[in-house]
């Protein structure tokens, strides 16, 4: 194994996949540092499980080139089969072997001298100690998650790819795992890249969010960049709720109809404005332009929908106390906006 | 569609347990299969295709010798008489399979669960001796005359034939049709009865239509299962086309006819494999919707007497008469002093070829229904395709291929019993595929792909992963190969070594020879030694 400190765990470049007419993969691209947790975000059908799939070498892409650990396991001419490819992979249904014992599953892909040893080792990591002798089938999902989680570290892969890992739990359960799979993970030192189409799950597991749309990455950063500075305005309505109100761009401020913004280095011209709701603070005033017109209480915040003059409607987040009611009126400040130039 | 009734007699029968090939597959591009598996893959289907591929380029190759016999008189009169008794038995057997399935699942007979387990029973006795029994039963000799001191003429020739085969052979239908009734939506009938139609009216203009393709299919199974069908149409002396290869290739040094009407069977059989083919890809059309249960249609009291009459007869005709028949013979012969006893010889034949069968098929369908589950493509639905095909042709022309291939490439092995075993194995091979790829659709691909990522290879991961994770299909299906294999007649004719014997073959040649106790002991036998294997496989079905 030629692996050095310097390689990134994982480096794809230009992957192309294709099924049929539809394009799985366009010239994707992704670089996974070492020890990183990564999550691979995008809606439905972007290609984000193929990238997966492509990097565990279980579908071969058309073209690219794919290194693990800075050895190249895909490129022309190359194609490592997924077994020495030294990728641990966590499947949406876990895919345990059903005829297996706990114990079996997890010492599967060890070494027989390591495998006592290492089976009661992960099997603390992941708090199912004493459960060596149960069946999967006699497992609660987050047991079986856990499980599955063990036997893909046991024979301490160079990454650790995750497809979904979270969309068979229910919402209690699935918040529970998820950090405990971040803790697991970090306490085995493991390098991971997460596939899901929940950006709140995104946002909340990864050090790094790597959102995916139409086969290819566009934007890399950590959840605060990705969140607070989108690429572009699909990337900002994917991340979260936000609206886009258009304006023109001249001498360094946007105007629109809800005010000036700073354009922030974006040219002049056309441009659109991203704000996200709780970048919108509403203050009451007896004469604001503002009405609110309904409400919706969420208990940790509530979020406010506003009226204005010209009959546009803008949602604001604001904390839990009532101190705006529907019918009152309100001054709208925005905080925070993001600028992009219209195409 | 697929009937999963885990028996049928004399050994052949592409209902049972098989589905159909697999349309053109999906394009998803996974790894290809390693070339071990494609090797495996492709021997396990080459001892019959060689032959039979070797079989048409003989006939073919001596085009003046094939076509004096092709356009021979007597081999139309041969086509002629298939023919006739074909029609007959598919008319018949249409006629009652669907009668039979409309009172069990659609009216309110009284005993409706017990007539359905009833009225496919004869299944479970091979043509040859529902024939054997016929016979047995008939003429100056028989049980009847015996019984009653009339004068019974004897029942053979087409009549006989006709009779043995229609009860046979009807039980396909009533299981596919009583299929596709369960999965026929209610309400249209009871849309139709409430817009005032009489039940008559309702049962012609609604419920048969709808159950035409399952109908067709059924039809053309029969056909295909009476033109192969060669120990009823032999016990009877009915020249067919299968007796008539028999007799040509046991009677004859010059084997080029025997070539030929093989040839031709093997064409007629192939159109009707591909019509029935299609039917039942449109019979899928109503399959997979979930229907209320049917509502019972009540019937008049004579209405419920004569259909009560109807299964009866159905029953008694097709398993009471015959036991009775095939003990009684075995009562009269020992009362005599008649050798009436069992011949080990022949019952270690059955279960040594029969289990020998089932374990090499059960080894030859791994590679084949992981290439068609796993690999999807062109080449692995051709694959499916051949081993589909060698099931369903008629048994005794796959043999005399396999005897022409031995005796000229294969030397010291011809008439061995490595020949009959890989014979048997093959020619069953797609009833252990059968529900081996019903088991490995349920495994979710991404346990092996988990397997592959943990360090193993193809090889490991099949070995440690799929085939445990399918054994209960590949056990089931070999089950049923050992069932199939120990009523398999024809082709243990042809390719036995000499001193060894089945049931099967006992059977038919003590009847051959009109010693029918000595048949009917051999007969009895059978039946018991099959009953063991089908209770518990019947049995287990359910529960898996």
């Amino acid at each position: 194994m030629s692996k050095t400190n310097t390689d990134p765990a994982i480096e794809c470049r230009g992957l192309y996949e294709t099924y049929g007419d539809s394009v799985a993969l366009d010239d994707f691209d992704l670089v996974v540092e070492d020890g990183a947790i990564v999550s691979l975000l995008g809606p439905s059908g972007c290609g984000k499980t193929s990238a997966l799939r492509a990097i565990a070498g279980f579908e071969p892409p058309d073209a690219g080139t794919v290194a693990i650990g800075g050895r190249t396991v895909f490129a022309d001419g190359v194609d490592v089969p997924p077994e020495k490819r030294r990728v641990g992979m966590v499947f949406q249904e876990y895919a345990l072997f059903p005829h297996m014992t706990v114990a079996e599953n997890v010492g599967y892909g060890v070494t027989e001298e390591d495998r006592a040893a290492r089976v009661a080792e992960i099997l603390e990591l992941v708090g199912l100690t004493g459960m060596d002798d149960r069946l999967p089938s006699e497992l609660s999902g987050g047991e079986q998650q856990r499980v599955a989680l063990a036997r893909a570290l046991a024979p301490r892969p160079d990454v650790v790819l995750l497809d979904e890992p979270f969309s068979n739990l229910d919402a209690p359960q699935r918040d529970r795992m998820r950090r405990e799979v971040r803790r697991i993970l970090r306490d085995a030192g493991a390098t991971a890249v997460f596939v899901t189409h929940d950006q709140a799950e995104a946002l909340a597991i990864a050090d790094t969010v790597a959102v995916m749309r139409d086969g290819h990455v566009v934007q890399v950063g950590s959840p605060l960049e990705v969140y607070q500075s989108p690429a572009d305005p699909w990337v900002a309505s994917f991340l979260g709720e936000s609206i886009t109100i258009d304006g023109v761009a001249a001498d360094g401020s946007v105007k629109t109809e809800l005010g000036s913004f700073p354009a922030g280095g974006t040219a002049d011209g056309p441009a659109q404005v991203v704000i996200r709701p709780e970048w919108i603070t509403p203050t009451p005033a007896p004469d604001g332009e503002g009405v609110v017109i309904d409400r919706e209480y969420y208990g940790h915040d509530q979020m406010l929908l506003v009226e204005l003059p010209d009959g546009q409607r803008v949602q604001a987040r604001v904390g839990p106390r009532p101190a705006i009611e529907p019918g009152d009126r309100v001054d709208l400040v925005f905080e925070d906006a993001v600028v992009f130039p219209s195409d | 569609m697929t009937v999963t009734a885990p028996w049928e007699p004399e050994g052949r029968g592409p209902v049972v347990g098989v589905t159909e090939p697999a349309r053109p597959p999906s394009e998803r591009t996974g790894r290809s299969a390693p070339w071990w598996l494609w090797v495996a893959g492709v021997v396990v289907v080459l001892p019959l295709v060689l032959p039979l591929v070797s079989l048409f380029g003989r006939v073919l190759g001596s085009s003046g010798a094939a076509a004096d016999i092709l356009f021979d008189a007597r081999t139309a009169e041969l086509a002629l008489r298939s023919m006739v008794l074909t029609v007959l038995v598919s008319a018949t057997a249409v006629g009652v399979g669907v009668a039979a399935a409309w009172l069990v699942t659609s009216t309110d007979i009284p005993g409706r669960k017990t007539w359905g387990v009833l009225a496919p029973l004869p299944l479970v006795i091979p043509s040859y001796v529902l024939a054997l029994a016929f016979l047995a039963a008939s003429g100056p000799r028989g049980t009847l005359a015996t019984l009653t001191g009339w004068d019974v003429p004897v029942l053979n020739g087409l009549p006989g034939a006709w009779l043995a085969l229609a009860l046979s052979t009807y039980p396909f239908v009533y299981l596919m049709v009583m299929a596709a009734l369960r999965r026929l939506d209610p309400a249209l009938e009871d849309a139709a009865r409430g817009l005032g139609a009489s039940r008559w009216r309702v049962f012609w203009t609604v419920t048969i239509p709808q159950l035409r393709p399952a109908i067709g299919a059924g039809a053309l199974l029969v056909a295909l299962y009476t033109l192969s069908d060669f120990g009823a149409v032999s016990l009877m002396r009915f020249a067919a086309f299968t007796s008539a290869i028999y007799a040509q290739y046991a009677g004859r040094i010059d084997r080029t006819p025997a070539a030929v009407l093989s040839v031709l069977l093997i064409v007629i059989a192939l159109v009707i494999i591909w019509a029935e083919g299609r039917t039942r890809g449109r019979a899928v059309y109503f399959s997979n919707r979930p229907a209320r249960a049917r509502t019972a249609q009540a019937l008049s009291t004579w209405e419920r007497v004569f259909a009560l009459g109807f299964l009866g007869t159905l029953v008694t005709l097709g398993v009471v008469i015959p036991v009775i028949v095939l003990v009684g013979w075995v009562w009269r012969g020992a009362s005599v002093g008649e050798k009436v006893s069992i011949d080990w010889g022949a019952v270690g034949g059955s279960l040594l070829g029969s289990s020998l069968a089932a374990l090499l098929a059960m080894a030859a369908a791994i590679p084949v229904v992981v290439l068609m589950v796993r690999y999807q493509s062109r080449a692995s639905a051709w694959l499916e395709r051949a081993v589909f095909v060698t099931f369903s042709l008629p048994h005794i022309t796959v043999a005399l291929a396999v005897v022409f291939f031995a005796v000229r490439y294969l030397g010291p092995l011809y008439q061995s019993l490595t020949v009959l075993v890989v014979v048997y194995a093959s020619i069953f091979l797609a009833q252990a595929t059968g529900s081996a790829k019903a088991s490995l659709l349920q495994v979710d691909p991404s346990v092996e792909e988990a397997s592959r990522s943990l360090g193993k290879g193809p090889l490991q991961t099949l070995r440690s992963v799929t085939v445990p994770l399918i054994r209960p299909g590949l056990l089931a299906g070999g089950a049923l190969v050992f069932l199939t294999t120990m009523k398999e007649l024809p082709a243990t004719l042809l390719l036995r070594p000499t001193g060894f014997d089945t049931l099967a073959v006992r059977i038919w040649s003590a009847a051959d020879e009109l010693f029918y106790a000595r048949a009917a002991a051999s007969a009895l036998v059978l039946l018991v030694l099959s009953a063991v294997p089908l209770y518990f496989l019947v049995l287990k079905e359910p529960s898996r």
